[in-house]
């Protein structure tokens, strides 16, 4: 039973990561500019940085998605005609599982990067504009390198917790791992089987990525010396 | 905004929050009390103790809660035995095995916050404590948990609001919580944008009073550790 339909999850697994991975360039960039804004010198942009990452942590996954999917849908609706669009634009639920989750892990990561561009002193900063860089070789060549150094943790927990909620896109209707894994569980009347598979499956991604995630870490933290008790 | 329809809906927001809050205690509770021998398990230096309590976590951690509610709740009724046993009456229940699914995925991720905060304990702290001649069991209860359960407030507190955003898949198995709320006044009105913004706002709100309470309790509990003015 398992095997007819194995091929048909294998490749929901790919929409899965496919989702994951648009969401997270959407929320590497969110991430940036956000931590960007909340340590500028401007009150405004502090504050709307703040707001968005309030508002963004403090309402669960499932609602923003359902609102971005339901509520958007209506918004085009309302605009296709004004904009002179005949037929109605569906919103695709592929792009609305990006949007949502490029949007709410751009508020975690701000939180991360904020934390890591912290955490590299400012002096390194200022004497690399006394050497006469410019701010973006200051950013590129002295924040950027030390800021993945210190982004990592944070961002493997926000990584991995990105991935599990592309799992919610099944609801809004997404044929990814889990919408399949349920197809195939409807029909065959073996749920436990197919929910254990795309379980196996979500850990696989989840134990590649911290691998992978600890060589990057190693790369990055050549140099240092680890303190020791 | 079409206000009306949402003051008409406040009831039915307000017993979802109360199904909301329901699911949030019971869970929490529930995985509490079995993280707190698991903790200490975990941060055993015996493999034999702490690899199975790690492999529990590691699964739970690594897999979608949607994909362990689902196990629960649609999965095990695959089974003859289940649905002939004297367990069935509860696992039919969307209540109980939501409550299941979420109490054991908290229970996971407490038990990794107990366990780190245990092994992050100052050996010298347990050195006196046995110095003044009490046995490992007064210890545990007189010095190391108290200890490390306040160095633990400050996880615990992101966990129990993760969980609060954690108990709006109940909605996806027919509980009427604040999303299922939110859900069921779309699918009467037919106004996506007010139906899951007014979600938002109780969400919001939710968040705000735990973040205060967890405050509250760090300044009780946790008041030595503060920075000094």
């Amino acid at each position: 039973m398992l095997h007819d339909f194995l091929p048909n999850i294998l490749s929901g697994m790919v929409i899965t990561l496919s989702v994951g991975i648009a969401s997270l360039l959407m929320a590497l960039l969110l991430g940036l500019a956000g931590a960007a804004a909340k340590l500028s010198k401007s009150r405004w942009l502090v504050g709307i940085a703040t707001l968005y990452t309030t508002v963004i942590r403090g309402v669960p996954d499932l609602v923003l998605m359902l609102l971005i999917f339901y509520g958007g849908q209506t918004l085009l609706n309302d605009l296709a005609p004004r904009l002179g669009f005949a037929d109605a634009i569906n919103i695709n639920p592929f792009v609305a599982g990006v949007m949502t989750i490029g949007f709410i892990f751009g508020a975690y990561l701000t939180e991360t990067f904020r934390g890591a561009i912290m955490a590299i002193p400012a002096g390194q900063r200022e004497a690399g504009i006394a050497y006469g860089m410019s701010t973006v070789q200051v950013f590129a060549r002295i924040t950027l390198p030390q800021l993945v150094r210190f982004a990592l943790p944070g961002f493997q927990n926000n990584w991995l917790v990105l991935v599990k909620s592309t799992a919610l896109v099944s609801v809004i209707g997404l044929d990814d791992m889990m919408f399949r894994a349920g197809l195939a569980a409807g029909a065959t009347r073996e749920p436990f089987i197919f929910y254990t598979a795309a379980a196996i499956l979500y850990l696989a991604i989840t134990t590649v990525s911290i691998l992978l995630l600890q060589m990057v870490g190693k790369r990055y933290s050549i140099g240092v010396k680890a303190a020791q008790l | 905004m079409n206000f009306e329809a949402i003051n008409e809906s406040l009831p039915l927001y307000f017993s979802g929050t109360l199904t909301t809050l329901k699911l949030l205690v019971v869970s929490l509770v529930g995985g509490l009390a079995v993280a707190l021998p698991l903790g200490v398990m975990r941060a055993s230096p015996k493999a034999w103790l702490s690899r199975p309590v790690w492999g529990f976590t590691y699964v739970i951690r690594g897999t979608p809660m949607l994909v362990q509610l689902f196990l629960i709740y649609y999965g095990l009724a695959q089974f003859e035995w289940m649905r002939e046993s004297i367990f069935w009456l509860w696992f039919k229940s969307a209540w109980f095995c939501a409550m299941l699914a979420f109490a054991v995925n908290t229970c996971a991720y407490t038990t990794e916050i107990i366990a780190g905060a245990i092994k992050a304990t100052h050996a010298g702290e347990l050195e006196a404590a046995r110095s003044m001649g009490m046995s490992r069991r007064t210890v545990l209860w007189r010095i190391l948990l108290p200890s490390a359960l306040r160095r633990a407030l400050p996880a615990y507190s992101n966990e129990a609001i993760m969980m609060l955003h954690g108990t709006s898949l109940a909605s996806v198995v027919t509980l009427v919580d604040l999303t299922g709320a939110a859900r069921e006044m779309n699918s009467r009105f037919y106004l996506p944008f007010e139906a899951f913004v007014t979600a938002g706002v109780f969400y919001l709100a939710l968040t705000f009073i735990l973040v205060g309470a967890f405050r509250a309790a760090e300044n009780r509990w946790l008041i030595h550790l503060k920075p000094r003015q």
